[in-house]
């Protein structure tokens, strides 16, 4: 490069807030409640992706970083919100041409018969170029119990384009922590061309709560103060039920919630006004199965 | 001879980044892409080859120059030319189409003059090495 265009000196907060990062560091701290130690890792990446963007502009000699990521953690903890965030963040620091996230599973990349597995795994691959190719619980890729399972072939050919295309696209993959670390140790080429391990926490109670207030606002619902409290209860007792799923379970609890709302209030009798219309109150989730000790399912001895 | 048909063709070969960004325009457009290839680039052949199918939703020209590299390696010796779909009449029809790969050598078109009933003539052209 010519001497005369490359800047002597560069200024870190500026190129920090002209590149936009600032605002997507931002929306995850307001958005994301909990997940201190993701925050930070992420935080800690986009410093270092903004400081080598500085060097490549000062003319420093820079490798392009490899920057696919494995994020680990049980269901519900934000594993793909997450994911999207990073390919916008990644996008405004010109780490990635576009920006999209392409979310796959195994069924995916795998096909059914010879022949079927590479088209399949390159068309996603196709897809996938100038953004984020996210593949959720990644582990199903590989199968040791069948050795003539096509998985085999899906996972060379990512390892290949991970390796020669970093440029054009990163790669996330995603799943429990216990069969992640099992994955990586029968595939130890992911495992060398995975640079950021992620691992998401579970949430607490308390955060669980307040994820379970946001849910409701956004859908312009609220708790009454006796609900608010049923909730907590609610939270507590569920997490020692099997299939808790963090987050997902909330959800799924407040849709059932608002179902007996619905319920509750087509039976009252006489004229609702709009906050009534919005109240989630106790009876709505005491209603619930998880007081009485779950499903049924989940009580009966198998036969 | 040079074929000339599609678009560019009276143009200088693009290159690699030139037919990148030509792929980018038709993916801005939301056009899905075909790659084609023939060994008979006569005129009335309009049917050539497809390397794969067609490809839709791909938001970025890597994928597009990936599969023309493979096409390259597999038949470089053939033209080669990218197709841009257009869903918007409720058929994939064709909206843009360029010759992206020519031989080393290309062949002659020669045209053959028949005579015909009462000094009328017949024309008919073949491709010739």
């Amino acid at each position: 490069m010519d001497d005369a265009t490359v800047p002597q000196t560069v200024d870190l907060a500026k190129e920090y807030e002209a590149s936009g990062v600032a605002e997507v560091l931002r929306e995850l701290d307001e958005e994301l409640i909990g997940l201190e130690p993701v925050k930070r890792r992420i935080r800690e990446t986009a410093a270092l992706l903004l400081v080598d963007k500085a060097r490549r502009d000062l003319g420093l000699e820079v490798e392009t970083p490899t920057l696919h990521m494995s994020f680990t953690g049980n269901p519900g903890t934000g594993k793909t919100t997450v994911a999207m965030k990073m390919a916008g963040l990644l996008h405004r620091l010109g780490y990635v041409r576009k920006g999209h996230l392409v979310h796959v599973t195994r069924d995916d990349l795998v096909g059914q018969y010879i022949g079927h597995t590479a088209p399949k795994t390159k068309e996603v691959l196709k897809k996938a170029m100038g953004g984020v190719l996210f593949i959720d619980e990644a582990y199903y890729l590989y199968r040791p119990d069948n050795e003539r399972d096509y998985g085999q072939e899906a996972i060379e050919i990512l390892l290949q384009v991970m390796e020669n295309n970093r440029d054009d696209l990163v790669v996330i993959m995603a799943g429990y922590a216990d069969r992640m670390d099992r994955f990586f140790s029968a595939n130890p080429g992911f495992r060398s061309r995975i640079a950021h391990h992620i691992e998401f926490p579970d949430y607490t109670d308390d955060e669980l709560a307040r994820i379970a207030e946001t849910m409701l606002g956004q859908q312009n619902y609220h708790f009454d103060s006796a609900g608010k409290t049923a909730m907590t209860e609610y939270i507590a007792l569920r997490r020692q039920q099997p299939h808790f799923a963090n987050a997902r379970s909330i959800r799924n609890a407040l849709d059932r919630a608002r179902l007996r709302a619905a319920n509750r209030m087509f039976q009252t009798k006489g004229v609702l006004d709009a906050a009534a219309l919005s109240t989630i109150c106790e009876a709505d989730i005491r209603a619930s199965r998880v007081f009485t000790g779950g499903l049924d399912s989940d009580r009966r001895s198998p036969q | 001879m040079r074929i000339t048909q599609g678009c560019f063709s009276f143009l200088p070969d693009l290159d690699e980044v030139q037919i990148s960004k030509q792929v980018e325009y038709c993916l801005e457009n939301e056009w899905a892409i075909g790659i084609e290839y023939t060994y008979d680039p006569h005129p009335r052949n309009t049917y050539w080859e497809m390397w794969g199918n067609p490809m839709f939703d791909l938001r970025d020209p890597k994928g597009v120059m990936m599969e023309l590299d493979d096409c390259r390696k597999a038949h470089g010796d053939a033209y080669i030319r990218i197709n841009a779909f257009s869903d918007e009449r409720g058929v994939e029809s064709v909206k843009m189409s360029f010759i992206v790969n020519r031989p080393a050598d290309e062949p002659k078109i020669h045209m053959q003059r028949t005579d015909f009933e009462s000094r009328s003539q017949k024309y008919a052209w073949d491709v010739r090495a």
